[in-house]
């Protein structure tokens, strides 16, 4: 893997980029991207991660979200690595 | 976390996966006449086209099978004028739609209808980028048409996707057909070299690029990457003649592709009807999700018990899953042999000889067979000159022959 590009701050205010749309797929029980004669299936974290991405919510928020809906703490940089990459890969927008 | 990595799997051979693409193939008729058309050479035979009522519940026993990508294509899809409600029930029903066209068709007014009906995306074909070469290639006069297109589409905020057929005579022109997209503002070029089936197949010995001309187009696809970056992505798809490994072919055999072809026949892929002994269901009498997983057209090739030598002991087999079934049947005869692409199967040299011919300039070819536009009176002609399909005239070596066959 090529090393993230300069990681999402956690101030930012990330969507799902234009042209892709993100929907879940209830036949394949899972959150998918679609794009132009494509699609990426996500798993079940990035799935979680993507449909909170409004344009609205920092990326703070979101990790805050996230760690309250499962209990959980010390997500922020599995939630940075995976918006690196997400970015990179031009299906988010900061 | 590695949602990276999730694309499209490989369903187990037992339990295929949903029919995640469906290609809707509304009709054969197009006012091209492309020398590559990738319409069965026999097209002309289909006379009735699935009502706007059989495409709608398509739509619907598709999507519940767990379909998620439409293609609209043909043919030219634009000559259907249902196609505004088809594309407005496919996006009610959470279809990704697309829509493959010539650009023939697509006015301003439909373009808007288009929109407004929750249309996607728009793929753009360009035979080329040189008006004369374009007339020629396409038999008619459609360089400005697509230029204004391309404007059309821009103007209502799809992504541009511009596909560009790539053979021997137009291969030398790559600068220009790479000019001309930036020129139109796409942001994705394909390039792709045309496949040898149907009318291609047809044309092949005219078609089939050398490899300095092959080489060199590639090198010039570099340069504008480089120079260009981000503004563009371009992909260019090599001819797999050039190849010692097949492709896998739509993925893997009714693992991932669904095509209804106009008289509503389903296909594992579009070409797949030129197989000769497997009985293909279709949509007026079968639902999607029989067709699918229940009717022995589609299970035909799932799974790898059909495979003979090389392919059956062959270390690869889960790579490629044996390369195409259409080539090896165009090629060989037997659509269970390995893809004579693959330097392992006995046929390979038939593939050899294809591309070994390719190098001789055209000046020094001896007899030039003229190309064979597409065309549904030429259609009819070939489809009564030969009721077996084309390719069929090669046959097999004998059962245990090792030695290669002769052409
Ligand atoms: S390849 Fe050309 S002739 Fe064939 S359907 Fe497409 S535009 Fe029409
Ligand atoms: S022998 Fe068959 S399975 Fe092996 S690489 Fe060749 S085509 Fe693929």
């Amino acid at each position: 893997m090529n090393a993230p590009q300069a990681a999402i701050a956690l101030d930012a205010r990330p969507r799902v980029a234009g042209h892709f749309r993100l929907q879940w797929e209830e036949v394949q029980k899972a959150w998918v991207l679609l794009y132009p004669e494509g699609m990426v299936k996500l798993n079940g974290s990035a799935g979680e991660i993507m449909q909170r991405l409004d344009g609205e919510k920092t990326v703070q928020a979101l990790i805050d979200e996230l760690e309250s809906s499962f209990e959980t703490s010390g997500l922020t940089q599995d939630v940075l690595d995976f918006l690196a990459i997400a970015q990179r890969q031009g299906w988010v927008k900061p | 976390m590695n949602a990276a990595s999730a694309a499209t799997g490989i369903a187990p051979a037992t339990q295929p996966g949903p029919p995640l693409w469906l290609l809707a193939e509304l009709t054969y008729r197009c006012p091209l006449h492309c020398v590559f058309c990738y319409n069965p050479v026999d097209f002309a035979r289909t006379s009735t086209e699935l009502s706007t009522g059989d495409w709608l519940r398509v739509l619907r026993e598709a999507r519940a099978a767990g379909s998620v990508q439409c293609g609209f294509s043909g043919g030219e899809p634009m000559l259907r004028d249902d196609l505004e409600e088809l594309v407005a029930e496919a996006h009610r029903l959470g279809f990704y739609t697309n829509l493959l066209t010539s650009g023939v068709g697509l006015t301003e007014a439909r373009a808007s209808a288009l929109k407004q009906a929750g249309l996607d995306h728009i793929q753009l074909s360009f035979q080329d980028s040189t008006r004369e070469l374009n007339d020629f290639l396409s038999h008619t006069k459609t360089f400005d048409l697509k230029r204004r297109t391309a404007g059309i589409i821009k103007s209502h905020g799809w992504p541009m996707v511009l596909n560009c057929v790539i053979h021997r005579l137009n291969i030398d022109y790559i600068e220009q057909i790479i000019e001309l997209a930036v020129e139109l503002g796409a942001e994705y070029l394909e390039l792709a070299n045309s496949q040898y089936y149907s009318w291609a197949e047809i044309n092949r010995d005219g078609l089939l690029p050398s490899r300095e001309q092959l080489e060199r187009a590639e090198r010039v696809t570099n340069d504008y990457r480089e120079k260009l970056g981000d503004k563009i992505r371009i992909f260019f798809v090599v001819p797999d003649y050039y190849e010692t490994r097949p492709k896998k072919c739509m993925n893997g055999w009714g693992n991932v592709f669904l095509t209804i072809t106009p008289d509503g026949t389903a296909l594992p892929c579009h070409t797949a009807k030129m197989l000769k002994g497997i009985t293909f269901p279709n949509v007026r009498d079968m639902s999607v999700q029989d067709i699918w997983y229940a009717s022995p057209g589609f299970n035909h090739f799932r799974g790898d018990s059909w495979m003979k030598d090389p392919c059956r002991n062959c270390p690869e087999k889960e790579k490629d899953l044996g390369g195409c079934r259409c080539q090896a049947f165009m090629l060989t005869g037997d659509a269970a042999n390995a893809d004579p692409v693959c330097d392992k199967s006995p046929f390979h040299p038939v593939v050899q000889d294809a591309v070994a011919y390719a190098q001789v300039p055209d000046a020094r070819r001896t007899v030039v067979k003229p190309l064979v536009f597409r065309d549904p009176k030429v259609s009819r002609q070939l489809a009564e000159a030969s009721s077996t399909p084309l390719g069929a005239h090669l046959s097999a070596p004998e059962k245990n022959s090792r030695s290669p066959p002769i052409l």
